[in-house]
Formats: C-alpha cells, sequence, structure tokens
C-alpha cells in the first residue's frame, strides 16, 4: 500500500522506476497523470483538504481496488495547496500480470478519488468549483 | 467533540472547526443546534442537499448516530482529481 497526499510536486518517472525496480514479474503498468487545466477565473487554484481522513478515504479506495483486481503493487499521490495551470496534481499508478486489471483498477480509483475523498478546489477568481454530476455518475458503473 | 468546517462551510461559518457541547444524538440534531447558535450557522446549513458528512473521518448521513463520536466534519461534495 502505497497513498501519498502532499504539496510538494511529484516525479512520474521516479515513481514508476521504483515500483518496478528489482522485480520481473509484473506484466503491465498503467499510469495516469492528472494536470490542472487553465481555468476562466485566472492560473490558479488551492486544493484544500481534511488531513487524516484524506490519507485513510484514499488507502480505503486502494484496498478496494485491490480486492476488485489482481494488482501486484499500487501507487497514489494526491497533492493540495496551491496550484498553477498544467501542474501535475494527481499520479494513479497500477501494476497487474496483465493489462485489463491495471487499466481498470486504475480508472476505478480514480473516478472514487473525484467525488469520494475529501477535496475541495477553489480558483483563484474566487469561487469553489461545483462537483460535477458525470463524476458522480461515474461511480455507477463500478457499484 | 470537535466540529470542522471545510470549503465554503468553513467560509459561511468563519471557522475551521471549534469543540462542540452537545446532547444531539444524531448528525441532523446536531445541524439544527448549530443553526441555532445565529445567522451564520443558518446560511451555511441552509441547503443540506450540498452538504455532506463524515463521523470520525468516515463519510456518512444526516441520520447517523454521534454517540461517542469525537469528530464530526461538515463540507460540500468532493472534487478531487
Amino acid at each position: 500500500m502505497s497513498v501519498s497526499v502532499q504539496a510538494e510536486d511529484f516525479d512520474v518517472g521516479a515513481e514508476m522506476a521504483a515500483l518496478t525496480s528489482g522485480r520481473a514479474d509484473i506484466g503491465a503498468l498503467v499510469s495516469f497523470t492528472g494536470l490542472v487545466r487553465e481555468m476562466a477565473g485566472g492560473n490558479e487554484m488551492v486544493l484544500e483538504h481534511y488531513p487524516g481522513m484524506t490519507e485513510k478515504a484514499l488507502e480505503a479506495i486502494e484496498a478496494e481496488a485491490r480486492g476488485r483486481w489482481e494488482l501486484q503493487d499500487c501507487r497514489i499521490i494526491h497533492r493540495y495547496g496551491p496550484l498553477e495551470a498544467g501542474a501535475q496534481i494527481v499520479f494513479v499508478l497500477t501494476a497487474s500480470p496483465h493489462r485489463q486489471a491495471a487499466f481498470e483498477a486504475a480508472e476505478f480509483i480514480m473516478d472514487f478519488l473525484k467525488s469520494r475523498a475529501p477535496f475541495w478546489k477553489k480558483e483563484a477568481g474566487g469561487g469553489w468549483v461545483d462537483a460535477r454530476e458525470a463524476d458522480e455518475a461515474a461511480l455507477g458503473r463500478w457499484c | 467533540m470537535q466540529v470542522l468546517y471545510f470549503a465554503w462551510l468553513r467560509e459561511r461559518v468563519g471557522l475551521p472547526r471549534e469543540e462542540v457541547e452537545t446532547s444531539a444524538a444524531t448528525v441532523a440534531e446536531l445541524v439544527e443546534e448549530l443553526k441555532a447558535r445565529g445567522e451564520r450557522y443558518a446560511v451555511a446549513f441552509k441547503d443540506m442537499a450540498a452538504v455532506r458528512v463524515a463521523v470520525d473521518q468516515e463519510l456518512t448521513e444526516l441520520g447517523a448516530s454521534i454517540k461517542g463520536a469525537r469528530e464530526v466534519a461538515f463540507f460540500p461534495p468532493m472534487t478531487g482529481g
């Protein structure tokens, strides 16, 4: 299990290398990196979170993914604090013997992060980003 | 117990957290007590369809028990990822 909630940026290549280093049993490694898109109200946003609950929620999502798919390893990183457009905000890495499990588990984890992990985005213009119905609907296919 | 507020709930209440003495049995009863404290709380909890709650850091419903809880948190729908 490996979950990080951090203000600092992360290095995608280093994360992938760390997970695969010294092993040859992994057949599929899927990574997803979420970036901050340009916004109408300015190019910076602040990501607030709930320290304590955030880590627990991410660990629970990872445990659920491991229960559903044959994962050899998994890594989730989510940033908080001020973030500029173009910055990396979230990272999911899944490893499995075959690609289908790695692809599906990564998608499952992202769908749950979107609306079940306690983060809230506020744009520099002053407005809180509303939850999207499409994100809530995306959870439906996993239930 | 500690009551925590996040995002626009924190802004509307004007506090990130506070210690609350309560005899409320459920989250919904606690919300009614908080709303009676004043205008800022009444505004923050005006539309409960837009409020989510966690008891001891577990997401739950308004009808949930808060007996023995150490921490109750209120926040808008989450926007992670």
